[in-house]
């Protein structure tokens, strides 16, 4: 890293004082004001608070309905981070295996990034639509009435498929140019030491397409908990009460239609502890294994 | 250990002009080869089709009794060293040399032992449990020879393995990769577009240029008999001087020295001659040139080396180097003379050495005979 000298020690302060300002002021200070009043009970039309300690923690902690939710969410993270990764590493495996050295192949694949996540979300809803969505006509082929919003199963089915179906493009340009990355002379004698493509595939190019992978899980689990919402709002929105939704949503339900900041903000901070540690987590136990090239 | 025979092997990429053209070589068991050309002279694509990892677009590849045109890389029984290593990162020396072993289900005793004998013989033993980053180049480039040798594999491959060294460890690892070959005893295959390391490393050469072959030969008889004006530039350094010369009966003319040969020559007229800057002498002074050809020099610059000093000049209006001893004399312009015998003559035309008897070698008889001379 080069060092910069400054005339004025003040000088780095000036520069980054912009980006501190939009951090703090939409990231610590909404973080702050989350933890105050989730000590407080307000009043549902603005006419004062009162302390209530960990009361708001307490009746979040011991709803049943608000563990229940933490379950569903517990699958539907796992379950989405594993397919997307998944799905997107296959692809990309695959597509790595076709087009190398062909650029108008490569742009091709990668350009479904650029359709805008709104979009693609509401493409992914039209798919299990009672009426024309494809998948629901392949479904009631093979048997299965599938009624997504009213069928609790039905809907976390659908949810997790649009999730992962939204976050494939992602995952794919990444694994796809940390394949490209590799060398080819080390995959080169991979193939001359070992036979197998897939054993070959798990102890040479896996591993080395390790950090990317280790970033992807982050981020993946983190879009997971969080940038789902959309998805997850127009699945359930309007529909029969008994639909599976995770805890963010519940966060937005409780705060903005129920009305409850104090719980709502009880559950965003157990969120933020749960992401906080849930990130320590990865990368105490799974960074170390990693090696970076 | 296995023969290699490559059979009419072309490589055409794409409708293109060939990359590598009906090439013939038959490697005998336990031969070091050296393919050596300039580069894009198809001297690696020809190396990675032996490999596998380049599909050969006609012609026949033979390693021991077995066609392989058709055989997976690792399926082959040959082991390559890569220019870059290409050492697996993430695995330690230790993992990097039993890799192709484990997946060979080899009985874990013998792999440890194999990787111990190769971690001895390449003095690795302190480096097995580092990964290749914590390793300097030549000791990663000690880890690629170790993981071909544990293999023991029919067939060395090389690819340029030296390139990405510096010039002294150059030097040295030459020397192991010569001492190691002889102690196994495995056929190998070796490209480079050093024309020392080919000398140096090879039982016989293999000169390409432009993906056929110009020349297969033991290193002396292609330095002391080039088959064409390419080979004569390419091997030996400095570059053997070609200058244009004309032949009319028995004399010679080269610009405006006239060498009496002694001997009429088949061919007559324009004639592309050849000779190395060593076998050119200072004249006498004072006296003239009681045997060879004389021609006068206008030197240009010398260029001092220590052992010898290399003068540069113009015969007429060609130029030429001379190699003398670092305590000749040197004067602005000097007569230097060639003994006949050591004249190379080559079609003016085509480039193809002449045949002309008294241009012949004297046969050295130092490698032992035992290498079938192919083509």
């Amino acid at each position: 890293m080069k060092r910069v000298q400054f005339s004025s020690p003040l000088l780095p302060y000036l520069f980054l004082a912009p980006q501190l300002a939009v951090i703090v002021i939409f990231f610590y200070w909404p973080s702050v004001r989350a933890i105050q009043s989730s000590f407080y009970l307000e009043d549902p039309f603005g006419f004062g608070s009162t302390f209530v300690g960990f009361d708001n923690y307490l009746g979040v902690l011991l709803s049943p309905e608000y563990l229940s939710i933490a379950r569903f969410t517990a699958i539907f993270t796992a379950t989405v981070t594993f397919f997307s990764l998944a799905l997107g590493l296959l692809l990309a495996v695959k597509a790595d295996a076709v087009i190398r050295g062909n650029a108008a192949y490569k742009t091709l694949l990668i350009s479904v990034y650029a359709i805008a996540p709104p979009v693609a979300g509401l493409i992914g809803m039209m798919f299990f639509d009672q009426h024309i969505g494809p998948f629901v006509k392949i479904a009631a082929f093979l048997g299965w009435d599938m009624k997504v919003g009213l069928s609790y199963f039905d809907t976390a089915f659908a949810m997790i498929f649009v999730a992962v179906w939204k976050q494939i493009p992602y995952n794919f340009i990444f694994f796809l140019s940390g394949l490209q990355a590799l060398p080819a002379s080390v995959r080169e004698a991979a193939a001359i030491d070992c036979r197998s493509g897939i054993k070959r595939f798990w102890t040479v190019i896996f591993p080395l397409l390790a950090p990317t992978a280790f970033f992807l899980l982050i981020i993946n689990v983190t879009y997971a908990l969080f940038d789902t919402f959309g998805v997850i709002d127009v699945m359930v929105k309007d529909k029969a009460a008994n639909n599976p939704i995770t805890l963010v949503y519940k966060v937005y339900m409780d705060g903005f239609r129920g009305n409850d900041i104090g719980g709502s903000s009880a559950q965003s901070v157990i969120l933020m502890i749960v992401v906080f540690v849930l990130t320590v987590l990865q990368f105490r136990f799974i960074e170390r294994r990693i090696h970076y090239t | 250990m296995a023969t290699i025979e490559i059979d009419k092997v072309s490589k055409i990429y794409h409708g293109n002009v060939p990359a590598v053209s009906e090439v013939d070589i038959r490697i005998a068991d336990g031969e070091f080869i050296v393919l050596v050309g300039p580069s894009g002279c198809g001297k690696s694509t020809l190396l990675r089709m032996v490999a596998g990892l380049e599909t050969i677009s006609s012609g026949t590849v033979r390693i021991g009794d077995r066609i392989v045109n058709d055989v997976e890389p690792a399926d082959r029984d040959i082991a390559m060293v890569f220019q870059n290593y290409a050492l697996y990162p993430h695995m330690t020396v230790r993992e990097n040399l039993a890799y192709g072993l484990k997946n060979r289900r080899t009985p874990k005793p013998e792999i440890e032992a194999r990787v111990a004998e190769a971690a001895r013989m390449l003095e690795l033993g302190p480096y097995l449990d580092r990964k290749p980053r914590a390793l300097s180049g030549g000791q990663r480039q000690r880890v690629a020879m170790g993981r071909a040798i544990v293999r023991q594999p029919s067939a060395f491959l090389f690819d340029e393995p030296l390139s990405n060294l510096d010039a002294k460890l150059r030097v040295s690892m030459r020397g192991e990769i010569k001492r190691l070959q002889r102690r196994v005893g495995t056929t190998s295959l070796y490209v480079t577009h050093d024309q020392l390391e080919a000398m140096t490393l090879a039982d016989r050469l293999v000169v390409l240029n432009g993906g056929r072959i110009e020349q297969i030969g033991r290193p002396l008889d292609v330095y002391h008999a080039p088959a064409s004006t390419f080979v004569a530039s390419f091997i030996g350094s400095p570059a053997m001087n070609l200058v244009q010369g004309e032949l009319h009966g028995s004399k010679l003319a080269i610009g405006p020295a006239l060498i009496d040969l002694g001997k009429a020559v088949p061919t007559q007229g324009a004639v592309t001659v050849g000779f190395r800057a060593e076998d050119l002498q200072a004249a006498a002074p004072g006296g003239t040139a009681a045997e060879g050809g004389s021609m006068p020099l206008r030197v240009d610059y010398v260029e001092e080396l220590g052992s010898q000093r290399l003068v540069h000049g113009m015969v007429g209006d060609q130029a030429v180097t001379v190699a003398l001893s670092s305590d000749a004399t040197l004067r602005g312009e000097m007569p230097v003379t060639i003994p006949i015998g050591r004249l190379h003559f080559f079609d003016a035309e085509s480039g193809r050495r002449l045949p002309w008897s008294s241009a012949e070698p004297h046969r050295t008889a130092t490698a032992p005979d035992l290498l079938e001379t192919a083509r």
